[in-house]
């Protein structure tokens, strides 16, 4: 993967040649400015559905290996 | 006739005129789809799992990026083998809620990500032209379906191309709409700045009828805007009027043969159809795949960081702590492709190169938007061949990545400027190393949001075009150069 990795950056280094100086970066292609929704509570997921994909739940919450290796 | 020879937008009349049986049109699409040989669906809607009131339009294959409450959404990726959403996307929802039955979710790309689909978790999809051949991607078996008589029309993403590149490889229409015309609320995210939701369909009609049913500002996706009118069937007779520009800086790429015949042969139609050609410049559009292998694996390897194994998915089992748990679900879920590029976006996106990289990217991204809009500002449309060549075969380019991206090479820039553009079959052509005649797909893309000028214009051409092939496996096929008839007449053989 090493090599294939190293022949994607070289075409894409070919960017760094071009004079962008002053340009201004686009990060979003539609003019849309701070979109608010009315501040009215509505459902949302209940806990159960929330909880009803995960590998493991318990206690109504989404348990993990603990964060400190064992011992 | 047979009903399922009829288009969607036929079926649709002929349903509301009480002249076909909704329910025995969806049971008959439900058989064929049963009738899979392409690996193009995941999952079939086999016992009505999915409740659709009161059907009255075309059952729909639905790509599995698309989540749907309680059905396997899987996006084509082993991480989330299993996982059944808890809720159903919007564009989803829309098709339900106006009386389109879902006929199951369609095989794809692992988060859609790739030009062939063979980097399904679940195994390639076999194009229906010849099963040696890819379908294109990452829509692959949205395209597959349509084209093979699995089902009348598919929905589909296009992040890079992968509406118009498997529909151009499969013979069929697709569709990219502007980007924020079609909500992508419950589209699993693969670059959020660049996917969009669109048609795949054996005509440019059904494509308008589907955009009706899917386009509109979405209060769960605040980058939707919806178009301004809901678009309405296409009945231009001709281009009179209008005008398409060439990129001299795109059609010098490495094309084949068969597929610039047909491009050359289409500008002639356009021109006999009262439409003039000329050329444009857009020369940064050739810097598109550099910007985009930048700028879609950085937003990638910030939307996939989602999947660690805790709140939905699949977790790999071990006695590790939680940090090498995420570690071996993701080195165990996700498939060499993804992995490619949420490592080049994370390179990209890293300290020291992030403004060599992303931030040029960006810039990039500016100038081809502000190219476009200089050849609109001259012409209606900018036309380019959708792929640089037919459907390849499985495996021809599994071993060179960059190889595969540059086949994206006429779709990218499109995505990165946000405007629409359609892929329409303009006929067939031999392979290059010689093989059976394969589609060649012609692409037009326009102004944002000028998606009924982009259909009509579609549509004249299309049936100038007259393309009548089909594959010879599949029982039913595009018939998209029959002239949409009046509501007098039979679906009819034109």
């Amino acid at each position: 993967m090493t090599g294939e990795l190293s022949g994607i950056l070289e075409h894409v280094d070919r960017i760094g040649e071009l004079d962008l100086d002053g340009v201004a970066p686009t990060s979003h292609v539609v003019e849309l400015e701070n979109v608010l929704r009315a501040d009215v509570p509505h459902e949302s997921l209940t806990r159960d559905a929330a909880l009803a994909s995960a590998p493991d739940p318990v206690d109504g919450a989404f348990r993990v290996p603990s964060p400190q290796a064992e011992g | 006739m047979d009903m399922l020879e009829l288009t969607a937008v036929q079926a649709h009349e002929a349903m509301a005129a009480g002249e076909l049986s909704a329910v025995e049109y969806s049971e008959a699409w439900a058989e064929a789809a049963a009738g899979d040989e392409l690996n193009a669906y995941l999952w079939r809607d086999g016992d009505g799992a999915i409740a659709v009131e009161r059907p009255s339009i075309a059952p729909v294959a639905v790509k599995d990026i698309f989540c749907t409450e309680g059905v396997p959404t899987t996006a084509g990726s082993r991480i989330l083998e299993g996982y059944r959403p808890p809720y159903t996307s919007t564009a989803v929802r829309r098709l339900i809620e106006a009386g389109a039955p879902i006929l199951g979710k369609t095989n794809m790309d692992e988060f859609a990500m790739g030009s062939s689909n063979e980097n399904s978790a679940y195994g390639p999809v076999l194009n229906p032209w010849d099963r040696g051949r890819v379908p294109g991607g990452s829509s692959g078996g949205s395209a597959a379906v349509v084209a093979g008589g699995l089902a009348p029309w598919a929905i589909g993403t296009d992040t890079g191309g992968s509406i118009r590149q498997p529909a151009a490889l499969c013979g069929i229409v697709g569709l990219k709409p502007t980007y924020g015309a079609i909500s992508r609320y419950g589209m699993i995210a693969f670059a959020s700045s660049l996917d969009q939701c669109g048609p795949l369909t054996r005509d440019v009609s059904d494509a308008a009828l589907m955009l009706s049913i899917l386009q509109g500002a979405d209060p769960c996706d605040s980058t939707s805007v919806g178009l301004q009118e809901a678009p309405r069937l296409p009945d231009r007779e001709n281009l009179e009027g209008l005008s398409f520009a060439v990129p001299t800086d795109l059609t010098g790429h490495d094309l084949d043969s068969g597929v610039r015949a047909k491009f050359d042969a289409t500008l002639e139609l356009i021109e006999s159809l009262g439409g003039t050609v000329g050329e444009v410049g857009l020369p940064h559009a050739e810097h598109g795949i550099s910007a985009y292998y930048v700028i879609a694996p950085a937003e990638a390897s910030s939307n996939l960081s989602r999947y660690d194994g805790v709140r939905y998915g699949m977790r790999a089992e071990g006695s590790g702590d939680v940090i090498e748990m995420y570690e071996a679900t993701r080195a165990q879920g996700f498939g060499p492709e993804v992995k490619r590029r949420i490592m080049l976006g994370t390179y990209a996106l890293s300290s020291g190169y992030y403004d060599a990289y992303y931030g040029q990217a960006q810039k990039v991204r500016t100038k081809i938007a502000a190219d476009f809009s200089a050849a609109f500002a001259d012409f209606d449309f900018v036309v380019t061949p959708t792929s640089p060549s037919v459907a390849f075969g499985l495996g021809e380019k599994t071993a060179d990545p960059l190889a595969m991206y540059l086949s994206d090479f006429f779709t990218v820039p499109m995505s990165l400027a946000g405007i629409p553009a359609i892929s329409i079959p303009a006929g067939l052509a031999e392979p290059e190393g010689g093989g059976p005649q394969l589609p060649v797909g012609f692409q037009i893309a326009a102004p944002a949001f000028a998606e009924q000028k982009l259909l009509d214009a579609a549509y004249a051409l299309e049936q100038a075009i007259a393309f009548d092939a089909r594959p010879s496996g599949a029982p039913y096929g595009p018939q998209g150069f029959k002239k949409r008839t009046g509501s007098d007449e039979g679906g009819g053989d034109g």
